[in-house]
């Protein structure tokens, strides 16, 4: 059984139909690249399995259990994350703060507990540290130490970036989605993702769904590749397969004919 | 503002566009001057500072504001911008003769009006406050036609030496300026000063004249020993710093801040049995504000939403007590003692938060803060609406309720003694749980919501469940304060919840500083414990009229100059300084490099000229 499913997926916008009939799936442990050129409807799509938009018909099934419908913390806490594409963090709290802010839905003390400070709380707290700190370790040096207590508009982009990653990685996920990770990055900190992409499945057991624009990124991470063009899944297969598919060739850049008139 | 250099005088035909422009400023800066200087006097404010002396005989509050104005103006020709990499030319006695010529101007300003008024008695059926009393204060009780010459001369040497203040050497300068705000201080002080030191009568009497005021001797004892002692700290100052920044690391910083609370605490704890009736009822207003600042700062500083319509749950929760445990509440019979009544005005504000905090879930920003104004003004509309004045009285509201009964004594106002300890103790509980909650989980999903409700959603944190907690948590807070100014004044009806009170609150919290716990202690006792609450009287009776004036002005400087408030939180500091913070994490990261030396000048100054 796949762990992620989407079953006649559609989604329109007044006239526009950002996902049409979309079926897709993943299975555990697998990275599917979602590619396709600007208004194919990918960030909409991550946008209604996130639950940020309801679907208008289909079903999305997250381990087995149709999810739609449900708010986006519901399926954050089901075991769905995610990142944005144009970078959202909380920018005036800490790197630490932001991370800590993922463990939210996976830890439950109240109102009380909180201001009693109760043995439970506490304990969860130190959890809520630890567990933040280990996923901002993930990258490295970059977020550790006196970055902790930075506040998260100081970081350049490409750690942004990383911190919306590990934010995402604190709420202890079992799909990632990355929503264009390496947008904006110089092509040293993309290869250098690109393998930290990989790492996030080997090491931690992530299942990720990424949308990518650069190829070299979707070539090497992943194990498919999933074409949508106008909301339309118009090709499925490996790397290979698809960028040898004409239809997928010609969403990128055209008819032919049209080619040759153009240039 | 920039400042231009002048080059050498040249004739009247050849001046240069700089010339212009530093006449343009100066005859701006003096006739702005002179505008609010007339503004003060027309709105009568000259007139009723008239009555209060600052050193008694020969200064009054009316002309230290009056001539306050041209020195402020004047001090701005001595301002320099300093920006990095560019030199600042040196304060020259240009600037002085600027801000001269600008006070001058403001004081033929004052002195038109008070001809105009001599000249149009007419004006005082529209502004009852002019007229030839007014003429006569403005004028130094010269004649009208001497004012044109006593006014400019005396507002050109105020602005004079606001200008050449900035010449005193900076070790100098903070003393004086220290010793010179100490007089007037310690003049609108009096009340406060002569309770403290009720058991010591030498002391007042030294200090004060039978007017309240400071005499000439005492004013120059009082400037003497603050200077002094300010000088003495300053030379010392190396060393304190030196303290401190030893003690940067957390542990230590964190031992200190709990030190200064337990002495704040303290001292809150021991003060009220030094003061008499009439300080501890002022400091019980405090308390009261500072609690329902506390509370609105749960809703908008920690959670970002911006409620005007905070004082139903005040009305919440002083209804609650009103009817339960007054034998005259119009239905309802069982009375109540306030200790009963207090767990079921926790649930009513429960109750209410919930009802308030449900419909606007969807709402952001500008849209919540007008529904929830609309909320505030239901609330009091409703009590007073056939519907529900058989159960809460109407405009008559309800009378006769009994104080908090401990040991056997009712406590309320005419005990203000212990009715201080009353609201001091859940002012202590309300800064508590605030402390504890934003160092929490919970906290850290309000300040999530705060940056990013979106985002916030996105990684899972429940925003309908956060919300609601935050709603709730005001109004429980909010509802304190109701239970504990129910049984303070014995009464309550609509006009104590009026829409002036959410906004005061607000006030409150964005002076002192949103999202910061000590902000907004420390700016509820400055605005209710100096100015006043709405209907309650501040420490400076003198500026009860022009109270809400004064809160208007306050905000406004605020926005401008200090928007994070006088004790600004450290997200809220950050959010409004990113630029700095930004500079500060990059020289944190250059750390070891090579210090980044001032480049070359940007621009030569005056090199437009």
């Amino acid at each position: 059984m796949p762990l992620l499913e989407t079953r006649g997926l559609n989604k329109t916008f007044g006239g526009v139909h950002a996902i049409q009939d979309l079926d897709f799936e993943i299975e555990e442990g697998e990275i599917v690249s979602v590619i396709g050129p600007n208004g194919a409807g990918k960030t909409s799509f991550f946008n209604v399995i996130s639950g940020i938009f309801e679907p208008d018909a289909g079903q999305i099934l997250f381990d087995g259990l149709d999810i739609s419908g449900h708010t986006p913390s519901q399926i954050t806490k089901a075991g769905i994350a995610r990142t944005f594409q144009n970078v959202r963090l909380f920018p005036n709290l800490t790197v630490l703060e932001n991370a800590m802010v993922g463990q939210h839905c996976r830890t439950s003390s109240g109102i009380f507990a909180a201001v009693l400070r109760t043995p439970k709380f506490r304990r969860e707290e130190m959890m809520i540290e630890k567990k933040a700190k280990d996923v901002l370790g993930f990258f490295g040096t970059r977020l550790v130490g006196y970055r902790f207590d930075q506040p998260a508009f100081v970081l350049s982009y490409a750690n942004r970036r990383r911190l919306e990653i590990a934010r995402a990685m604190a709420t202890e996920p079992r799909v990632l989605l990355l929503d264009e990770p390496t947008a904006g990055m110089n092509p040293r900190e993309t290869i250098e993702l690109t393998e930290l992409i990989g790492k996030l499945r080997d090491e931690r057991g992530f299942t990720i769904v990424v949308i990518e624009h650069d190829m070299k990124v979707v070539q090497g991470v992943s194990d498919r590749v999933v074409v949508l063009d106008h909301g339309v899944k118009i090709a499925e297969g490996s790397y290979q397969e698809v960028s040898t598919n004409e239809d997928v060739i010609e969403a990128y850049l055209g008819r032919p004919a049209d080619l040759e008139g153009a240039k | 503002m920039t400042t231009v250099t002048t080059s050498p005088p040249r004739t009247a035909s050849e001046r240069s566009p700089v010339d212009r422009a530093v006449m343009r400023r100066v005859l701006r800066v003096g006739v702005l001057a002179g505008g609010v200087m007339v503004y003060t006097a027309a709105i009568g404010m000259f007139q009723t500072f008239n009555d209060k002396e600052i050193i008694d005989p020969i200064l009054s509050l009316s002309y230290l504001v009056l001539f306050a104005i041209p020195a402020v103006a004047g001090a701005s020709f001595s301002k320099r911008v300093a920006i990095e990499g560019i030199e600042t030319e040196p304060l020259s006695t240009l600037d002085i003769a600027k801000a001269a010529i600008a006070g001058a101007i403001a004081g033929v300003v004052v002195a038109l009006f008070a001809l105009l008024v001599d000249l149009f008695p007419d004006l005082r059926g529209t502004f009852p406050k002019l007229g030839p009393q007014m003429v006569r204060l403005l004028t130094l009780e010269y004649s009208v036609a001497s004012g044109f010459i006593v006014l400019p001369a005396i507002s050109a040497v105020a602005a004079g030496a606001g200008a050449a203040f900035a010449w005193i050497p900076e070790r100098i300068r903070r003393p004086l300026l220290l010793a010179g705000a100490s007089i007037p201080v310690l003049s609108m002080f009096e009340p406060l000063v002569d309770d403290l030191f009720d058991e010591i009568p030498a002391i007042t009497d030294f200090l004060y004249s039978p007017a309240g005021a400071l005499t000439i001797t005492s004013s120059i004892v009082v400037a003497l020993v603050v200077a002094g002692v300010s000088y003495y700290l300053r030379q010392r100052d190396p060393i304190i710093k030196k303290r401190l920044s030893q003690s940067a690391d957390v542990s230590v910083r964190r031992r200190t801040t709990i030190v200064l609370a337990i002495i704040a605490i303290l001292a809150f704890v021991v003060l009220p049995q030094f003061l008499g009736g009439i300080m501890n009822e002022l400091l019980t207003n405090v308390g009261l504000f500072a609690l329902m600042a506390l509370g609105l700062n749960v809703v908008l500083g920690f959670a970002g939403l911006l409620d005007l319509g905070y004082v139903a749950f005040f009305a919440v929760g002083a209804y609650t007590t009103g009817v339960l445990t007054s034998p005259l509440s119009p239905t309802w019979d069982p009375v109540l003692s306030w200790w009963f009544a207090f767990p079921a005005v926790v649930v009513a504000a429960v109750l209410a938060g919930l009802m308030v905090g449900t419909p606007v879930l969807r709402m952001r920003g500008d849209y919540l803060a007008i529904v929830t104004l609309g909320f505030g003004e239901i609330v009091r509309i409703l009590l007073l609406s056939d519907w529900l004045s058989p159960y809460f009285g109407g405009a008559q509201g309800i009378r006769s309720i009994p104080g908090i009964p401990v040991a056997g004594t009712q406590v309320n106002a005419t005990s203000p003694e212990l009715m201080i300890y009353a609201v001091l103790v859940f002012v202590f509980i309300a800064v508590y749980v605030s402390w504890r909650l934003e160092d929490s989980r919970i906290g850290r999903a309000w300040a999530a919501l705060r940056e990013d409700e979106d985002v916030a959603e996105a990684v899972g944190v429940d925003t309908v469940k956060a919300k609601l907690l935050a709603f709730v948590t005001g109004a429980v807070i909010a509802s304190f304060a109701g239970a504990l100014f129910a049984a303070k004044v014995g009464t309550v009806f609509t006009n104590s919840f009026q829409i002036l009170v959410s906004i005061i609150i607000l006030v409150i919290v964005i002076v002192g500083g949103m999202g910061s716990l000590p902000g907004v202690v420390v700016g509820a006792l400055v605005l209710i414990g100096i100015l006043g609450g709405p209907n309650q009287p501040g420490l400076l009776q003198e500026f009860g009229e022009f109270k809400l004036l004064i809160y208007g002005a306050l905000l406004v400087y605020m926005m401008l100059k200090r928007p994070e408030g006088l004790l600004p939180s450290v997200r809220r500091q950050r959010e409004l300084h990113q630029d700095e913070f930004l500079q500060d994490a990059w020289l944190d990261k250059g750390e070891g490099d090579e210090p980044q030396s001032p480049g070359p000048s940007v621009a030569e100054p005056g090199g437009q000229a």
